[in-house]
């Protein structure tokens, strides 16, 4: 079934026309390096600055709903941790109009409930954030670098979190750094390149190809990474 | 409960302003019955408003304005849309030569404009905190100065003691009709405020996550200067330049509402209509012998919170 379906999406500048359909059930990884269009990608599917083309998902055109249906249909985390204000965590969540107690077990949230956003660490910010976005259960996640500033444990556990959204019926469209991870959990891959996407498909097919070496400069030397 | 004190409170400061000095109205109610209700009428009702309009005014555009720019820091008087206001009426009462509530409102409410379309030009959305002070800095300091000018080159030759009492801000002796003038358009622009909440509140998580929220950030923007504009022009117009209390109230208002700035609008509004009718009530109790001008009892008491704030509390107290 097709979760998601956008058509010659493009933000003048930073994405080339593309189009994109995802599957469901899909954990789709965005690769590339910094400036590659992995967040203008993001941006233009949740329909924010200026985003020309269209998106539908679940057949629905986001841009036609009212913030309650929209944010039950789709919830983008940005890849920074800014709070403006200092609310307390149970409160932050609430903001993305989804209940703190869904997803408090999961990301181990009790402990931070009602402490201040402000006061807390990058990386538990990062999981309240989280949290947020996942709260709605939304039909598409769209995480910008979600694996940002987690310790290797909780990396782990945000992609069995991912895992069972997308084995839940969600679709997930995410931007990684670490090329490894995103490779392991996901379903598909898009590599992106100057604001276009260079290649697309099983993470196994794309990490052999050739777009990581040409877009990255890096290749395979074993297990590890190298500079060419 | 919180707010059900602070409604009960800002009751009781509604009526002291009305009957106090309550000895002297009731001595004056024996004597003169018709003479009392004037008074009650003419002099008291129109300040009472007056100061409960402005202030609530001030309150819930500095928190509309604080919600905008991510910042606590901003105000109505710290963007200098309160000198651009006053700008506005001067220019157009010894100017333009129209000097009707109706006329003196809109000069008021384009300078307001201009101020705040500028800040916006040189500040940027999201403004940081240094950029945002100074920009109003200097708008303030350019619309108190271009203040000064015009009254100093008006063709009128009493037009600085003309303005003088006004621009120190000041509630005493407007009729009625005057603080309608006031409070009419402030009463609109704070109910239109309250419909901004739940974006205001949404823009904490950031404005590309309040987009893909649905909400039109650009249009909100300007909903927030339109409205404050329009708000803060008509009492500044009427009552002259008030500051502080558009700074004061929705920090403590935040502290109702658990942090969230669009919340904080209407608790804002009550704190700020209190701190009004309290400074106006200090300002006429004051064992000087006579009346202080209600801005200066304002800048008084809000220049040291200010101070305290900047250098104590810095971000913490967001």
């Amino acid at each position: 079934m097709t979760i998601l379906e956008a058509r010659r999406l493009a933000l003048p500048g930073r994405l080339e026309p593309t189009h994109l359909a995802v599957e469901a059930p899909a954990l789709v990884a965005l690769v590339g390096p910094n400036g590659s269009g992995k967040t203008s990608l993001l941006h233009a599917l949740a329909r924010i600055g200026g985003a020309q083309g269209e998106v539908r998902i679940d057949g629905r055109d986001p841009s036609a709903l009212a913030p309650d249906a929209r944010r039950r249909l789709l919830a983008y985390l940005p890849a920074t941790r800014d709070v403006a204000w200092p609310l307390s965590a149970r409160d932050l969540v609430a903001l993305g109009g989804g209940g703190f107690d869904e997803v408090a077990t999961e990301l181990d949230l009790e402990p931070l409930a009602s402490r201040r956003m402000d006061r807390l660490s990058t990386g538990e910010r990062s999981r309240v954030l989280l949290a947020r976005a996942l709260a709605p259960r939304p039909r598409l996640l769209l995480l910008d670098e979600p694996a940002a500033n987690l310790d290797p444990a909780w990396q782990l556990r945000l992609m069995a979190i991912l895992r069972d959204a997308v084995a839940k019926g969600q679709a997930v469209v995410a931007a990684f750094h670490d090329l490894d991870l995103a490779a392991r959990h996901s379903d598909r891959m898009l590599v992106m390149s100057g604001g276009r996407v260079a290649a697309d498909g099983r993470p196994a097919e794309v990490l052999a190809g050739d777009a990581i070496q040409e877009v990255f400069g890096i290749r395979r030397e074993g297990p590890d990474w190298a500079l060419i | 409960m919180t707010r059900l004190l602070l409604l009960a409170g800002l009751a009781l400061l509604f009526a002291a302003s009305l009957l106090l000095p309550v000895g002297t109205l009731a001595s004056l109610w024996a004597q003169d019955r018709s003479l009392t209700l004037a008074i009650l009428w003419e002099l008291r009702l129109p300040r009472a408003g007056l100061a409960l309009a402005y202030g609530a005014m001030l309150g819930a555009s500095g928190a509309a304005i604080q919600a905008l720019f991510a910042n606590p820091l901003a105000s109505p008087d710290l963007t200098g849309t309160t000198s651009g206001a006053a700008l506005g009426a001067v220019v157009t009462a010894y100017w333009l030569g129209f000097a009707s509530p109706l006329a003196l409102s809109i000069g008021a409410v384009g300078g307001a404009l201009g101020a705040l379309l500028l800040l916006l030009a040189l500040a940027g959305g999201r403004a940081e905190t240094a950029t945002l002070l100074l920009a109003g800095l200097a708008i303030s300091a350019l619309a108190g100065a271009l203040t000064t000018l015009a009254l100093a080159l008006a063709p009128s030759p009493f037009a600085f003691y003309d303005a003088y009492e006004w621009l120190m801000g000041s509630l005493v002796d407007r009729s009625l009709g005057q603080a309608a003038f006031a409070a009419a358009p402030a009463l609109v622009s704070i109910l239109l405020l309250l419909r901004l909440r739940p974006a205001l509140d949404a823009l904490t998580l950031g404005e590309e996550v309040a987009q893909s929220f649905g909400h039109d950030v650009k249009r909100l923007r300007l909903w927030v200067v339109w409205l404050t504009a329009i708000g803060v022009g008509a009492c500044v117009a009427i009552c002259g330049a008030i500051g502080f209390v558009g700074l004061v109230a929705p920090i403590f208002a935040r502290r109702m509402t658990g942090g969230h700035p669009g919340r904080a609008i209407l608790p804002a509004a009550l704190i700020g209509g209190a701190l009004l009718l309290a400074a106006d009530l200090a300002s006429r109790s004051a064992p000087l012998g006579r009346t202080l001008p209600i801005g200066v009892v304002t800048a008084l008491l809000g220049a040291p919170f200010f101070l305290w704030l900047v250098v104590h509390m810095r971000w913490r107290l967001k």
